[in-house]
């Protein structure tokens, strides 16, 4: 047995995984959701603002990281909706304004058809500059954005009245896959603006250890990978979901199955990976 | 021919005649749009069927394809071959590719051409700009110099002239940058650090877990901060909470494990939900298709 382990080929591993991952996929399986307090705290955040309050998103993700972040942009863009929040979308990274037209099209367009764009929402674009952009634009967001991501004149908008920098939107909510993302929005606009931007984020598995020490001075709330996703689509669901959601509001809740029995291999394996070591090494020690 | 060959001729064979099958009976892999006010949008085969939507060629193939890249990827966990090194070489081609068009797009055109010729690229290329120049549009004239200073590099003599640019580059983002780490993570995270060992709560009184919450924090700073001081021997007392500032370095490395797993299982299950869903028509997690009304009608879509 010990030998059969020790020199296992690692592609029945890979095999185990796909199994592991598929399996719920097929089946369905979801499990219940407890939101903690990091996750609550984005909610109350984004909850305790007013009808008619301009709320900047800003989508710092592309298509590779889109099973763990769509989730979440979608949950803050129904979010928003339902309190009738202002929108202001915008990207640090190029393929950003699709992710924002993703979001667009499968909240806004679908369920809240009435909302006008220009007048309850805006699609501000692609610039490029990474933390140049955020640090010009938390003093001169015109200075930057002279039309929007269709090419109409930024004065031509009538929700652009008034805005003349980040420091004029009651929340900044970010969504990052990584360079530039939540740690350029906190370093270049919580952290020297606090008495005026108040920034929540969710952001990938990867990025969240790092934002960590950032909470809750710098960054209140902050939603980690699919886990905080489905936390966060538990809090909106609650309260403006209704008794029967639509299923598109649940891809966070529904990708936690596979999470789960995936995670119970890992472990499973590494426990496996540690006894094969140590039986190895009381063996050479004889 | 290897034995191994012959066995992945005959899995493809079953496997391509199953998606023909699937294919042509229940119509799996097609994809939808809906066209409102000239704009295409997703649809489902559900609007299809209710009239709201029409099947997509150009959507259609763009799953297979995507279904096509999917595969080859996940073929290198096998071994690598060349269906991986085709998608591997699209990958990198078309990033360049997109890169290069959008850097034209988004940078070159509205942060330098359009400072310098507003009317040409109102007339050409952004309608919602205005004509006239900014104040001190001409300042703009000098990322242009460094700009061409920078194309130098590719001329045979003097391609010196792309360090000055480059230095410019570097100087520019190491002053940026070491504000933004000196304020966010040097200053503030000393002003984080330093908190109320004794917590009440304006109800209950002392706040227990906050407390030990904070004692915790200010414990594991200051251990970790005596691991990396190597001044002293890490010996007695200072080996001791050097050990015990390793031991929360460890926490946090498998916090940081943990997350990384979570993060790409989540991009796998992604993966494996668009073949299941989106390609092969096993799921309908989202219900955008009522499987069996879909498949009853679907030669009539075109599917």
């Amino acid at each position: 047995m010990y030998e059969f382990f020790k020199t296992l080929d690692r592609r029945w591993i890979f095999l185990l995984m796909a199994l592991a991952v598929a399996t719920p996929i097929l089946l369905e399986l979801q499990f219940p959701e407890e939101a903690t307090g990091l996750a609550q705290a984005v909610f109350d955040e984004i909850d305790k603002l007013e009808e008619g309050d301009p709320v900047l998103l800003a989508f710092d993700f592309d298509p590779a990281s889109e099973g763990e972040l769509g989730p979440m942009a979608t949950a803050f863009t129904r979010h928003c909706c339902e309190k009738k929040l202002k929108m202001y979308f915008m990207a640090l990274w190029p393929v950003g304004p699709q992710m924002v037209d993703d979001a667009i099209n499968k909240v806004i367009r679908a369920d809240f058809p009435t909302l006008i764009y220009g007048q309850d929402y805006v699609n501000l674009g692609f610039k490029s500059g990474n933390e140049g952009v955020i640090k010009v634009i938390v003093t001169d967001l015109r200075g930057l954005y002279t039309t929007d991501d269709r090419g109409t004149n930024i004065n031509e908008i009538p929700m652009m009245k008034g805005i003349n920098s980040v420091q004029d939107f009651k929340l900044v909510i970010n969504v990052s896959a990584g360079y530039a993302g939540t740690k350029e929005w906190v370093q270049y606009a919580a952290t020297p603006y606090p008495e005026k931007i108040r920034l929540v984020a969710g952001c990938t598995g990867v990025q969240a250890p790092l934002l960590y020490p950032y909470i809750p001075e710098q960054l209140p709330g902050l939603l980690g990978a699919i886990k905080g996703a489905a936390e966060y689509e538990k809090l909106v669901i609650e309260k403006y979901g209704g008794t029967d959601p639509d299923p598109k509001y649940l891809e966070g809740i529904r990708r936690m199955g596979p999470q789960l029995i995936a995670h119970l291999l890992m472990i499973a394996l590494i426990i496996a990976g540690n006894i094969i070591f140590f039986i190895e090494k009381s063996r050479e020690r004889r | 021919m290897k034995r191994e060959t012959k066995i992945w001729i005959v899995v493809l064979a079953l496997a391509g005649v199953w998606l023909i099958y699937r294919a042509v009976t229940v119509g799996m892999g097609s994809d939808y749009v809906s066209i409102t006010d000239g704009r295409a949008a997703p649809a489902s085969a559900w609007d299809a069927l209710t009239g709201q939507g029409q099947w997509s060629l150009s959507r259609t193939i763009g799953v297979w394809v995507a279904a096509f890249f999917t595969l080859s990827i996940f073929s290198f966990l096998y071994k690598d071959n060349p269906f991986y090194k085709l998608a591997e070489s699209v990958v990198v081609g078309v990033s360049a590719a997109y890169w290069m068009v959008v850097g034209f797009w988004t940078v070159l055109v509205p942060n330098l051409i359009a400072k310098l010729y507003p009317p040409a690229i109102q007339t050409w290329a952004m309608p919602g700009l205005s004509r006239e120049h900014e104040e001190f549009w001409f300042t703009y004239l000098i990322p242009l110099v460094l700009a061409i200073m920078l194309l130098w590099r590719l001329s045979p003599r003097g391609a010196w002239i792309a360090r000055w640019p480059l230095a410019f580059i570097i100087g520019t983002t190491a002053g940026i940058r070491l504000v933004g780490f000196i304020h966010a993570d040097f200053l503030s995270q000393i002003r984080n650090s330093v908190l109320s060992l004794v917590e009440y709560d304006q109800i209950d009184g002392f706040d227990f877990w906050k407390s030990f919450n904070n004692a915790l924090l200010i414990i594991g700073v200051l251990c970790c901060l005596v691991y990396f001081f190597f001044s002293f021997e890490h010996k007695g007392l200072v080996g001791k909470t050097a050990r015990l500032g390793i031991g929360f370095l460890m926490i946090t490395f498998g916090a940081a494990f943990g997350y990384t797993v979570m993060g790409r299982i989540a991009l796998l299950a992604i993966r494996l939900e668009f073949l299941f869903n989106d390609w092969l028509w096993l799921i309908d997690p989202t219900g955008k298709r009522i499987a069996e009304n879909v498949s009853a009608i679907m030669p009539a879509l075109g599917g």
